[in-house]
């Protein structure tokens, strides 16, 4: 029995921040689905826009420009939504949409662990850029057809109507992500193609929350972190030891490193004072 | 390296080849631009190549005009989780509307026409206007008697249900007497300008397929003007 207890209780400890992630990512899917008795539902709407709590609008800035491109007015209730989210981001980084709200991250996440039982070797490689291209391209589209072309097939959405609605038209191509992600490509959807995430990235360029080396001299150099981070290449140049910080804007602050560390030698950190390198490179202090 | 360039090479594209990184940056621009323009052109025909909404879509009340609604709505939901009577859906793929825009099918279940329009206020965009505050000066298409054939109250049967479930009775939709060979007939009239379109004569009409169906005004309305030949 207590050796039962035992093992759970370092199962949690290993896997805190994937159980964290997942709950947040969870409760924000049930949020709009679930009545809760005398209270009813605390989110309505869905990740396009949606009002919390009966009061707090929130809007994907994402969503929103696309509209704005399409040639919409913008509205004050989705102005202040926006403004909250793309606050929000700025400040502690855009990539955190990723891996602690969006809902697909779990099916490409659920995807990536097969794809690992399976011993899938076999990559088709693809530029992280794509999704940079394919941003760019989202934008430049609604301008010229004047609808909100990512919406056209973003899963995102796609996949919360089919949960909030028990659809299941959308479910060939959700299906097809998942295969994708399984199959073909390591990370494929969520890694290289996602203009959302892309997005983000860009909004959260300067994000101050931040995986950072506290403890250098315990890195033992196993690169386990670099092995299990859905973007390795953010890694590489804190275990080089030539930053302190990750500072590239593709980390998704997900906490797979924090989990997978023995030696307790990164930690996640709200960076207030100014940056401790520079591109990659260490600035140096002189006293 | 550098000792081939010829003398005459311009400044610009001697510093380009000098420099490999810059080369491969602009490089990496345009390639970039180059994928971005080829699946644009790609990706504006899968857009253009959709079937437009269908005449059975209906949007919500205050929606505007369907090119800027198409445009403003973000595909939230809001409006829908706010309908009391849950009428309305937001399209899949399988409905012939831009996909996650909100609607409803008259036949199916029409619009009650609620005084406070909680539609319209749970709108973030205002892609239903929150200038529509008289639920009675919605538009949200108008009702057309498109088959007079089998219309009873055309064959003398005085059915007028359509009239008697109007919420706007007597002032969007009225009987008018004709008299044909058949003798006095009382024909459901709609004034287009009154109905708001909100379908509940659609959706009342005895026949296994309504003969009153609501249209986007743009379809189910003729304007007077010029004629294709441009004669008045």
């Amino acid at each position: 029995m207590a050796s039962l207890l035992r093992r759970i209780v370092s199962y949690v400890k290993s896997h805190r921040w994937l159980l964290m992630r997942r709950s947040l990512q969870i409760l924000i899917v049930l949020a709009f689905v679930v009545d809760i008795p005398e209270v009813g539902r605390i989110a309505h709407g869905n990740l396009s826009s949606s009002l919390w709590f009966w009061n707090l609008p929130l809007t994907d800035p994402f969503v929103l420009l696309q509209s704005w491109l399409a040639g919409a007015p913008l509205a004050q209730t989705a102005l202040i939504g926006a403004a909250i989210v793309a606050g929000f981001y700025a400040f502690f980084g855009g990539r955190i949409y990723c891996s602690w709200v969006c809902p697909i991250n779990m099916l490409t996440d659920a995807a990536y662990w097969l794809r690992q039982k399976f011993k899938i070797k076999g990559n088709l490689t693809m530029s992280q850029d794509l999704r940079s291209v394919l941003l760019v391209m989202a934008l430049v589209l609604s301008v010229i057809t004047g609808t909100l072309a990512w919406e056209i097939i973003n899963p995102i959405t796609l996949l919360q109507r089919e949960i909030m609605w028990t659809s299941a038209v959308g479910l060939t191509f959700l299906s097809a992500l998942f295969l994708f992600d399984f199959l073909l490509t390591r990370r494929g959807w969520c890694g290289h193609l996602c203009p959302v995430g892309a997005f983000y990235r860009w909004i959260g360029h300067y994000g101050r929350l931040r995986v950072m080396a506290v403890k250098t001299n315990a890195c033992s150099g196993c690169t386990d972190c670099i092995k299990v981070c859905p973007e390795p290449h953010v890694l590489a140049p804190v275990v080089a030891q030539k930053a302190m910080a990750v500072t590239d804007s593709d980390c998704t602050r997900c906490g797979a490193c924090l989990d997978k560390c023995d030696g307790g030698v990164l930690a996640m950190k709200l960076e207030l004072r100014g940056a401790k390198s520079f591109r990659g490179i260490p600035i140096v202090k002189i006293d | 390296m550098t000792k081939h360039i010829p003398e005459k090479v311009s400044v610009a594209v001697k510093s380009a080849i000098e420099n490999p990184e810059r080369r491969k940056a602009i490089k990496r621009i345009f390639r970039h631009a180059g994928v971005s323009v080829f699946g644009a052109v790609v990706a504006q025909a899968a857009i253009f190549s959709r079937p437009a909404r269908a005449a059975k879509i209906l949007r919500p009340p205050g929606a505007l005009p369907e090119k800027e609604f198409d445009s403003t709505c973000i595909r939230c939901g809001l409006c829908v989780k706010d309908c009391p009577y849950d009428i309305l859906k937001l399209a899949t793929w399988a409905d012939p509307a831009p996909l996650g825009t909100p609607f409803f099918v008259a036949r199916q279940d029409p619009c009650r026409m609620c005084t406070d329009i909680p539609c319209v206020k749970a709108c973030p965009t205002g892609a239903l206007d929150p200038l529509l505050t008289d639920i009675r000066k919605a538009d949200m298409g108008v009702a057309v008697l498109v088959d007079h054939e089998n219309c009873l109250n055309y064959k003398g049967l005085t059915c007028s249900i359509c009239v008697r479930v109007c919420p706007i009775q007597g002032e969007a939709i009225s009987l008018k007497p004709i008299q044909n060979e058949r003798g006095l007939l009382q024909i459901p009239t709609v004034d287009p300008d009154k109905c708001t379109g909100c379908g509940t004569c659609e959706k009342h009409c005895v026949l296994s397929e309504a003969t009153i169906r609501v249209l986007p005004r743009e379809l189910g309305l003729g304007i007077s003007g010029t004629n294709a030949m441009g004669r008045r």
